[in-house]
């Protein structure tokens, strides 16, 4: 029987191939501060699908149309680790796309709080490059890529400035001389990413590169802590009827707005072990 | 032991992180280095194998900070140009790749330029010596590696790192590739050198070692030494490439042991 037969007869019965249910997520580790160059840091492993992001903080120009806001630039490098056809610039067309989403969901003013990145308006603001880079591919990289997302903003310490007048008129930055006297960002409002996937008659959460491959279309769909789709989009090549598409919303929203709560609560508990806490990484 | 000096550039703006000092002494009279390492002392090695499941073989090595991931799909059929293939060994084809957060100002492109391209080059060198391709005629074998996290050595690092990932992929090797990097300072020859003391002006040497025998695989130096000193200096190297191929072996063992007892052996 082709593999398409019997993903789709096991989902009537709301039974996966590795025996999930459809909105079951497979198993996630997450683990922050991975990486000691960058100011925030996280690891994010999803079933086979690996993903790690690197928060940099550095001070530049406010974007001409709003001024009193700083910014984040996104960069995803799908690297040749995932799959031998990223070497060289294969890696580049997935990785356009997976930012360009980025940027849609969590350069905002309702995901993170830009004026707070402000150090003064029209001259300095601080400019968070967040790096993603793709370890291994198996599948739902939007969810990875969001959840690592929100745990390294958790993370991410920004240090606080002194704005002070020096001799000629002009502003002058002082970094502060403390490591330990830095700013944090506010997370509640960042939205996590779901993709569902439309395999058959039903639509399946969490879907690895197998069942991707049987699916005709997916649904994206970022959806913060109060359960608000902020930003939706339909990827793949196959359509889809109005009445899939508002069933998927429904099942997303509920879907996302549980993540929230867990993963908050992980990072609070990982943060409060501080100092003690055994930094596992990829040695574990 | 004196205190360093970072001078951190943020934007267009230069500040002064930590308090200043006289100047940046790479090797105290006491015979302390600026982390606070004898002369021949290396960083702590630390190593993981079978970190993936999806590629054939992969590893995680730590060096004191500088981290590596290294991946190995292979051997399979010859991608891309046909030209390539060999009739007689497998192709090896590497690529040197550093995360945009890996150094401590941004890297704006991970590959593509000439430093990581060069690096390519000598890791597929490398590989070349100690690899025996004559056993895949007509396939390719692709060593791809990741600096996660650049605190200089990260040529050594990544070598070190990739011998556990061709193992891990059970390619059959002559010999362990190990590599360190040396300087020299004082009339003394510095170990497994981190980024303070790459760019603190020491003249350095690469070099990758396949230990049993004793042969060299890749010899790099680009700095000034005189002649006399030069054999004092690959003295040090291969000692250190030993001292690292006992930690891989080890590494190795350990990975081997783990799996069998998994797999009811």
């Amino acid at each position: 029987m082709p593999l398409i037969t019997i993903v789709c007869h096991g989902l009537e019965d709301d039974l996966r191939v590795d025996g999930r249910g459809c909105e079951d997520y497979r198993h996630m580790e997450i683990e922050t501060d991975v990486v000691s160059n960058t100011d925030g840091s996280a690891k994010v492993t999803l079933g086979h699908t690996a993903v790690l992001v690197g928060i940099k903080a550095d001070i530049g120009k406010p974007r001409p149309m709003v001024p009193n806001e700083g910014y984040l630039e996104f960069f995803v490098d799908c690297s040749a680790n995932a799959t031998p056809e990223f070497e060289g610039r294969g890696g580049e067309e997935l990785g356009t796309e997976l930012s360009n989403t980025l940027y849609k969901v969590f350069n905002n003013k309702h995901s993170v709080d830009l004026k707070g990145l402000c150090i003064s308006a029209g001259e300095h603001c601080w400019v968070l490059y967040v790096d993603v880079l793709l370890l291994q591919c198996d599948g739902n990289l939007y969810d990875a890529i969001s959840v690592a997302i929100k745990a390294a903003l958790f993370n991410t310490k920004i240090p606080r400035v002194h704005i002070s007048a020096d001799e000629e008129g002009g502003k002058e930055i002082e970094l502060s001389d403390d490591p330990y006297d830095c700013m944090r960002l506010n997370v509640e409002n960042v939205p996590c990413i779901v993709t569902l996937c439309k395999v058959g008659h039903r639509h399946v959460v969490d879907a690895t590169l197998q069942e991707k491959a049987c699916s005709v279309a997916s649904l994206i769909i970022s959806v913060t802590h109060k359960g608000t789709v902020t930003c939706t989009r339909k990827v793949g090549g196959g359509s889809l009827d109005p009445e899939s598409i508002f069933e998927m919303t429904k099942a997303g929203k509920r879907v996302g707005k549980a993540l929230h709560a867990p993963l908050m609560k992980l990072l609070q508990q990982e943060e409060s072990l501080g100092k003690t806490r055994q930094k596992v990484g990829f040695l574990g | 032991m004196g205190n360093v000096v970072q001078r951190q550039t943020r934007g267009a703006l230069r500040f002064e992180v930590c308090g200043n000092m006289a100047g940046l002494e790479l090797l105290s009279d006491q015979g302390y280095r600026l982390d606070g390492r004898k002369a021949s002392e290396l960083r702590k090695v630390q190593a993981r194998m079978g970190v993936f499941a999806q590629a054939d073989g992969s590893a995680y090595l730590e060096q004191g900070n500088t981290k590596a991931l290294a991946v190995v799909y292979g051997p399979h059929e010859v991608r891309g140009l046909r030209s390539r293939i060999r009739h007689d060994r497998a192709v090896i084809n590497c690529q040197y790749s550093m995360a945009t957060f890996s150094t401590a100002e941004r890297k704006r492109r991970p590959h593509g330029d000439r430093k990581s391209t060069e690096m390519s080059l000598h890791l597929k060198q490398t590989f070349e010596a100690a690899v025996m391709t004559q056993l895949y005629p007509r396939s390719q074998i692709d060593i791809y590696v990741k600096i996660l996290q650049s605190d200089g050595g990260n040529y050594s690092v990544c070598v070190n790192a990739a011998t556990l990932a061709v193992i891990d992929a059970g390619i059959p090797m002559r010999d362990y590739v190990c590599a360190c990097t040396v300087g020299f300072v004082d009339e003394t020859p510095l170990t497994d050198l981190c980024h303070a003391e790459e760019s603190g002006g020491v003249s350095s040497l690469a070099l990758a070692l396949l230990p049993r025998g004793g042969q060299i695989a890749l010899l790099q130096m680009d700095a000034r030494l005189h002649q006399d000193h030069l054999e004092s200096l690959i003295e040090a190297a291969m000692t250190a490439c030993k001292g690292v191929s006992k930690v891989l072996d080890e590494v190795v063992r350990q990975h081997l042991q783990e799996v069998s007892v998994l797999s009811g052996e």
